[in-house]
């Protein structure tokens, strides 16, 4: 057999200093895990915040030890007042969907995997990543920063809807230095995404290693190029607008404030600017934002599935084209989320189309998984129940979206929890599912121990209850009228509802608890976890063929040459029922590329 | 000027070997049967300059749509006449890019041993230089002018987006000087890659469309 490794020529040589390993290393596993991390604070923030207000919305008098130390105005005696509701809901929606369902699936992972899989020995532009890195980090701080403002955070919700971005303090509490610093924060983490990008994309089109064609890249590159692609598109239009918000707030511009506003008492001097602007530029984001967090999972969960099945989805190609169809589609349906702005209705049928044609790439993807499972005698793990967890939220979540594509239907839902369960069953907790079956799944190879399998399917189990528990009855109370956004339910149409939160709540509270396990089986593995083989899991890709954990060049000096196709199952070869794309054993397959 | 360099940089050789990347272009099929071809895989500089340039465009694209937006959906528009000075600016960094293409045509050259070291190869690379900071200055002094007419960022949403524009365009021109002092310090040192100049020219190529399209957009709109 030919030896067909080739020497590796780093570009840059390994640190010796704490510094240069640890804090601002060039290293990619690294910064992977530096954004696993940042996640992983992130989401416990996210998740405490969650618990505060839906321990409100239950107990609206109740008062909470501690929280008055957060804010004496916010939460005088520890009672949320309804504008601190609102500010820690914005500062939840916001930590959640930029701090961890984007970093954590996509700028962890895909950091840590992406060119350990497409067999390159870094990211081309090292010094780019790290600062991808580290200008997303001060995001995170400057956004947490604004907790410690006077008049506290911003509350004008995830969506930051203009004119309120805009105007100032007088727009209520937050709405001064708060929304500046909420701007400047998603500038700057557009600016580190769009860094990763920079790296990304050219890891995959021009660092991949000796026979590694596009198709033989595992689902799960694909997934992360593809929302590469898509994140290049849709920061490069966020930042622009949050620079645009900013303007109007502290120059005086007139970009997104109409004249003759009104607010509390004054005329704003604003003239003539465009309220809606915003929402354009917002959505244009916005939406592919959804498929930025989902993508990955897809990619992450297809990979797992594969792997424990022990054999190929029906079709890898398909399952490439449905992402990058989502991705293209996903610009295409935007003006969804505005069908109450007052649009003409010829304009609502336009995005309403597009909107119903996405699901069709997603169904494919949906049905692949699910039919390539029928008659499978699949491996159950914590990381394969996940990704099973991921398909079923997934599915939930989404069947809800039929209803919301449609303007007459959307118009009534819009404003209710039937939107809150929406999107956080579809996106929101699965991503979060997603994240988790990594987590395990890669654990080994990122950690070089393997994580506690009974912990992680008490965890699994857990938290699918739980996650139904909680967003399943959201949309009954959407279907019943329930508005979402309101901090106390004093509504006597409500009333009878309270018992419904209150389960909720409690529901909520319990899952939270439960990925306390996860907490502990993540930081009892990093340090104490029982050593892990270089491929626990018999896996084909490319991370399997390099040592646990990898090292500071990927591969010892001597990059892999890739003979197959990424998902080599169900053949005889000398190792088992798998041959990994590194090696050149010849065996008798259906699949590969010739 | 800076001094002759006598020894010619490092020469940026094509990948002819085994061990480059972009693997779909070496296929190895499975049955061993081995067909290494020529690998022809751009490095990755060259696809990151098209990366920051797509970016970049969609940056003035939302900005572009927030300007058709902004004049359609109000009355209170007020146009102006652009500073002449523009116009000179435009010259002056359609020269650059001129000088810019001079010096890559030289230096690559100088770099394959075709053109030794008789003349300064890094010669153009300042003319490049020179000119840019002539544009940034020009624009500066653009500005001037309209603050001397009481023409603010806030005093109408046409000069906000001409500040906004120009600005934006300046901060990305004075990143493409950044470039060139890059490859000007790579090339005293050596050390230059034929590719590194490219993606630098073609960034700055790419400022010079720009600025031609904001021109225009100003003209047509303000």
């Amino acid at each position: 057999m030919h030896d067909m490794s080739a020497p590796a020529v780093h570009h840059h040589a390994p640190p010796t200093s704490f510094i240069r390993k640890h804090v601002f290393s060039l290293d990619h596993k690294v910064i992977g895990k530096q954004y696993y991390d940042m996640a992983l604070v992130a989401a416990i923030i996210g998740m405490i915040l969650s618990w505060i207000m839906r321990i409100h919305l239950a107990w609206t008098n109740a008062a909470i030890p501690g929280l008055q130390l957060l804010s004496k105005t916010g939460a005088p005696g520890g009672v949320l007042t309804p504008e601190y509701y609102l500010q820690l809901m914005t500062m939840h929606g916001t930590i959640m969907v930029f701090f961890v369902l984007t970093t954590a699936p996509f700028a962890a992972f895909g950091n840590f995997f992406l060119p350990i899989q497409v067999g390159a020995e870094d990211m081309p532009f090292p010094h780019f990543n790290m600062m991808s890195f580290w200008v997303t980090f001060t995001g995170f701080i400057v956004l947490l920063a604004s907790f410690f403002v006077s008049d506290g955070p911003t509350l004008g919700g995830w969506t930051q809807y203009a004119p309120l971005n805009a105007v100032g303090a007088i727009a209520g509490p937050g709405q001064g230095m708060g929304v500046i610093l909420w701007m400047a924060s998603i500038a700057l983490f557009c600016v580190g995404q769009l860094l990763g990008s920079l790296n990304f994309i050219p890891t995959t089109l021009d660092l991949r290693t000796k026979g590694m064609s596009l198709m033989r890249l595992p689902l799960t590159t694909w997934a992360w190029f593809i929302t590469s692609c898509m994140g290049l598109t849709a920061f490069a239009v966020l930042m622009p607008a949050c620079i645009l918000a900013i303007l109007d707030h502290v120059a005086g511009t007139s970009f997104f404030v109409p004249s003759n506003l009104v607010i509390s008492d004054q005329l704003q001097q604003h003239s003539g600017g465009s309220t809606l602007l915003w929402q354009h530029l917002f959505w244009f984001f916005g939406h592919p934002e959804v498929y930025i967090a989902i993508i990955p999972g897809i990619g992450i969960v297809s990979h797992i599935l594969i792997t424990n099945m022990r054999r190929p989805l029906l079709s890898h190609r398909v399952i490439i084209y449905s992402m990058g169809a989502l991705a293209v589609l996903s610009y295409m349906v935007y003006g969804h989320h505005m069908f109450v702005s007052g649009m003409n209705p010829y304009s609502a049928l336009a995005f309403s189309f597009p909107t119903l044609i996405i699901t069709i790439p997603a169904t494919i993807i949906v049905l692949i998984q699910i039919f390539s499972l029928y008659g499978s005698k699949l491996r159950i793990n914590s990381a394969s129940l996940f990704a099973l967890g991921f398909i079923s939220m997934f599915v939930s979540g989404g069947v809800s979206g039929f209803f919301l594509a449609q303007p007459s239907i959307d118009i009534m839902l819009h404003a209710t929890y039937f939107v809150v369960g929406h999107f956080h069953m579809v996106m929101a907790v699965a991503a979060m599912f997603g994240i988790f079956a990594g987590t395990y799944f890669w654990a080994p190879k990122m950690f070089g121990r393997m994580m506690n399998e009974t912990l992680g399917k008490i965890h699994f189990w857990l938290s699918f209850v739980g996650a139904y528990c909680i967003f399943m009855p959201f949309h009954y109370l959407g279907i019943v009228g329930n508005v979402r956004r309101y901090s106390v339910f004093v509504d006597d149409y409500l009333q009878p509802l309270l018992p419904v939160h209150k389960f909720i709540t409690v529901a909520a509270l319990l899952t939270g608890a439960a990925q306390a396990i996860f907490l502990y089986n993540l930081i009892h593995t990093r340090f104490w976890g029982k050593p892990a083989s270089d491929n626990p899991w018999e896996g084909t890709s490319l991370e399997w063929s390099t040592t646990t954990p990898p090292p500071f060049d990927n591969w010892g000096g001597k990059l892999p040459v890739v003979y197959h196709d990424p998902y080599q199952y169900g053949v005889e070869s000398s190792v088992g029922d798998y041959v990994m794309q590194a090696s050149p054993e010849q065996v008798k397959t259906e699949n590969d590329e010739q | 000027m800076a001094t002759t360099i006598h020894e010619p940089p490092q020469i940026d050789h094509p990948h002819t070997d085994d061990f480059s990347n972009g693997g779909g272009r070496n296929l190895i099929p499975a049955d061993g049967d081995l067909r290494l071809t020529i690998d022809h895989s751009p490095p990755p500089t060259s696809s990151a300059i098209w990366v920051v340039v797509f970016a970049v465009s969609m940056m003035f694209a939302a900005f572009t749509s927030a300007l058709f937006v902004r004049k359609g959906s109000s009355l209170d528009w007020q146009s102006f006449s652009l500073p002449s000075i523009l116009y000179f600016t435009t010259l002056v960094l359609i020269a650059s890019s001129v000088t810019l293409e001079i010096a890559r045509r030289r230096i690559t050259a100088f770099m394959r041993g075709f053109q030794t070291g008789v003349e300064n190869p890094a010669r153009w690379l300042y003319v490049t230089l020179f000119l840019g900071l002539v544009f940034v200055a020009g624009q500066y002094v653009a500005w001037l002018q309209l603050r001397a007419e009481g023409l603010y960022l806030a005093t109408n949403p046409s000069s906000s987006f001409f500040y906004l524009l120009t600005v934006t365009h300046a901060l990305h021109v004075l990143g493409g000087l950044g470039g060139i002092i890059y490859i000007l310090s790579k090339l005293h040192r050596g050390i230059l890659r034929r590719n590194q100049l490219v993606a630098s020219a073609r960034y700055w190529h790419f400022m010079d469309v720009l600025w031609i399209y904001l021109l225009l957009l100003l003209l047509m709109k303000l």
